[in-house]
């Protein structure tokens, strides 16, 4: 029997052959790994310029830039890290590969949109760069605050304009994936069948949907600003900054909950697999992810207790705060309550899981600190704030990306890694992440401001720790790449299945053809429902 | 699977747009009458009835679907409160 090709080996016409046949793809799962390459380059580009910020800072005054590049270097990080990758990490890559073969569909609903989401994805990098080599760089931080973001004389302009195109890209596949979801799942798959995974994906695009023209339109209002002097934002013209602020985290912190949405999912997924279990609390999860969603969305002013605004607003944004720890807990409480008394089977996707679940948990709690307004005068805007940031962002979407790639890179390249170094690789990352973050909330408690160029006495020791960390974290980093990438000099693994997973994607080859199915799947009627690998069926039955 | 055809009658389409005419007349009109803070709700709620016209007939939005309806409605929420909820900080400065 001939072996089902691969969507690698995509027939094209003569002229469309090699990169050209990528470019023009309208598969759902080359656009992921386009989306894959890209953002590998923009994540990696922006953990050397986090690198040379902490380089810069493990010791007092001067070392290796002066304080504007310094002032540009964490702008870079910042809009690279956010917008170029923890909010379409998840979601363009993995979303865009697994959704429709997890729901039992061939491709997404709007093909040609996605790839257009694609294009403009890339183009607004290519905008990020020139802004790069054009009138300066923008110094500003990602949040791009007013009055300063109208005033400086850096290239803000380009530095917003590359965001505005970079939130159409999201836009455009957050509607994709709504309808794809909702026209597009197998017949056989209810509601309350699918995978976790895709539920986060949902919840999310949601909110890329109704958030992302918030930020969109504002942008567009600082161009016009800086450019027609028109007095939106500047007081001076009889503008209101705070205005500003409200409407940039109207996007921006329910932009947290795209970046975290999609990596729960991706947990959700692991955890029951690893533990050959029926994931505890299906329903809840649901619920806890669209909870997340809307209760997400009403939170955005818990950023600006310090900025002015009314205290009535402190109060009532500090209490729904404390509302959106619910739904989250929901989500902890179930992937431990999975774990036990399961047939754990450790792996490194399992290892990066488990890494992600203390990381993300203390990120939640110490956002509690910042969430209660009292607490919240005292650290904001210090090296508190940067540790909760990242231990939730990294500590959490991070590593539920570390996490993705690993569960799923035999699925999309056919190859295994090995495990020593993917270990090895997990436990750098991981000590040199708390070697780098935990000192930074003891140097916000003893109150050092984030986004200084220099720094007292007393902060010497933190920053000399933190910087160690991240050289730590960085050598983690690089070696868990390397070793994804060695996996290409591999024999080929001939086993679609090689966790025992029972979601769609481990019916079909790996990696899968073209078409994803033949016929119809055979949908589970719970969706994760291990009896059959536990009894040793490994689902044989299902693969197409 | 067959598509049908939503044609308004041309009488329905004349109507509407002499509606929204009359109605862009009453809110430059409602504008020039100083209400103190009346004025801004007039002019939000013809805006909306506008919008919804145009939605409706125009953009067809009355043959659509549950999920086409529920996402227009869920839109409008989600901008009804993010405006509603800036007011916690502007009412109360």
């Amino acid at each position: 029997m001939e072996a089902v090709k691969s969507f690698y080996d995509t027939p094209v016409p003569a002229r469309f052959t090699g990169m050209l046949s990528w470019l023009i793809t309208l598969d759902h799962k080359r656009i992921g790994l386009m989306y894959l390459f890209a953002i590998l380059f923009w994540f990696l580009l922006a953990v050397l310029l986090g690198g040379a910020i902490r380089l810069e800072l493990m010791f007092p005054g001067e070392n290796i830039m002066h304080a504007d590049l310094y002032n540009s270097a964490f702008t870079l990080h910042g809009v690279i890290m956010i917008f170029l990758f923890i909010i379409p990490a998840l979601p363009a890559v993995f979303g865009n590969f697994f959704l429709p073969i997890h729901i039992g569909a061939d491709d997404v609903y709007f093909p040609k949109l996605n790839l257009l989401s694609w294009y403009l994805y890339m183009t607004g990098g290519v905008i990020a760069i020139v802004s790069l080599f054009s009138d300066g760089f923008p110094d500003t931080g990602w949040t791009f605050y007013v009055p300063f973001s109208i005033s400086t004389n850096t290239n803000v302009s380009t530095a917003v304009f590359a965001a505005f195109i970079l939130g159409f890209s999201s836009m455009l596949t957050g509607l994709n994936f709504i309808t794809t979801i909702h026209k597009m799942r197998v017949k056989t798959m209810g509601w309350l069948q699918m995978p976790l995974f895709t539920w986060s994906l949902y919840a999310t695009s949601w909110v890329q949907l109704l958030a992302t023209p918030v930020i969109a339109i504002t942008l567009v209002l600082v161009m016009v600003e800086r450019f027609f002097n028109v007095g939106l934002f500047d007081p001076a013209r009889g503008g209101d900054p705070i205005l500003y602020q409200h409407l940039f985290w109207i996007y921006s912190h329910p932009a947290v909950y795209i970046m975290i949405l999609p990596g729960m999912g991706v947990i959700s997924e692991i955890i029951p697999v690893f533990a050959r279990k029926s994931i505890f609390g299906y329903k809840a999860i649901v619920a806890s992810s669209m909870a997340i969603a809307i209760a997400g969305s009403l939170v955005w002013a818990h950023h600006m207790y310090t900025s002015g605004m009314s205290d009535t607003a402190v109060f009532v944004f500090s209490l729904l705060t404390f509302v959106v720890a619910i739904p989250s807990a929901i989500k902890v409480f179930s992937w431990v309550a999975t774990l036990y008394k399961g047939a754990i089977q450790m792996t490194p996707p399992l290892f990066l899981s488990l890494c992600f679940i203390y990381l993300f948990s203390v990120g939640g709690l110490t956002g509690l600190v910042l969430g209660a307004a009292g607490a919240n005068i005292h650290v904001h805007d210090t090296h508190f704030v940067v540790a909760h940031f990242h231990f939730t962002m990294f500590g959490g979407t991070g590593f539920a990306f570390f996490a993705a790639l690993h569960y799923w890179w035999p699925k999309m390249f056919g190859r295994m890694y090995d495990f020593k170094k993917a270990y090895a690789a997990a436990i750098l990352v991981t000590a040199g992440f708390m070697l780098h973050y935990v000192p930074m909330f003891v140097l916000g408690l003893q109150g050092m401001p984030r986004r200084y160029y220099d720094y007292l006495p007393q902060y010497a020791a933190g920053n000399f720790f933190a910087g160690f960390g991240a050289m730590f974290m960085i050598l983690g980093i690089g070696l868990m790449m390397v070793n994804l990438f060695l996996s290409f000099r591999r024999a080929q693994i001939s086993d679609p299945d090689p966790w025992g997973g029972v979601t769609l994607e481990w019916t079909v080859p790996s990696p899968p053809p073209v078409h994803n199915f033949v016929t119809d799947p055979d949908v589970l009627d719970y969706p994760y429902d291990f009896s059959g690998v536990v009894a040793g069926a490994v689902n044989k039955s299902r693969r197409t | 699977m067959e598509k049908t055809a939503h044609i308004f009658e041309y009488k329905t389409l004349a109507l509407t747009l002499a509606g929204l005419l009359v109605m862009t007349g009453v809110t430059v009109g409602a504008a020039c009458i100083d209400l103190g803070w009346v004025n801004v709700w007039i002019a939000l709620t013809i805006a909306s009835i506008k919008a919804s016209l145009v939605l409706v007939v125009f953009m067809h939005m009355k043959f659509e679907g549950r999920a086409l309806r529920w996402s227009f409605l869920s839109t409008v929420c989600f901008l009804a409160v993010m405006i509603g909820f800036t007011f916690w900080d502007v009412a109360f400065r």
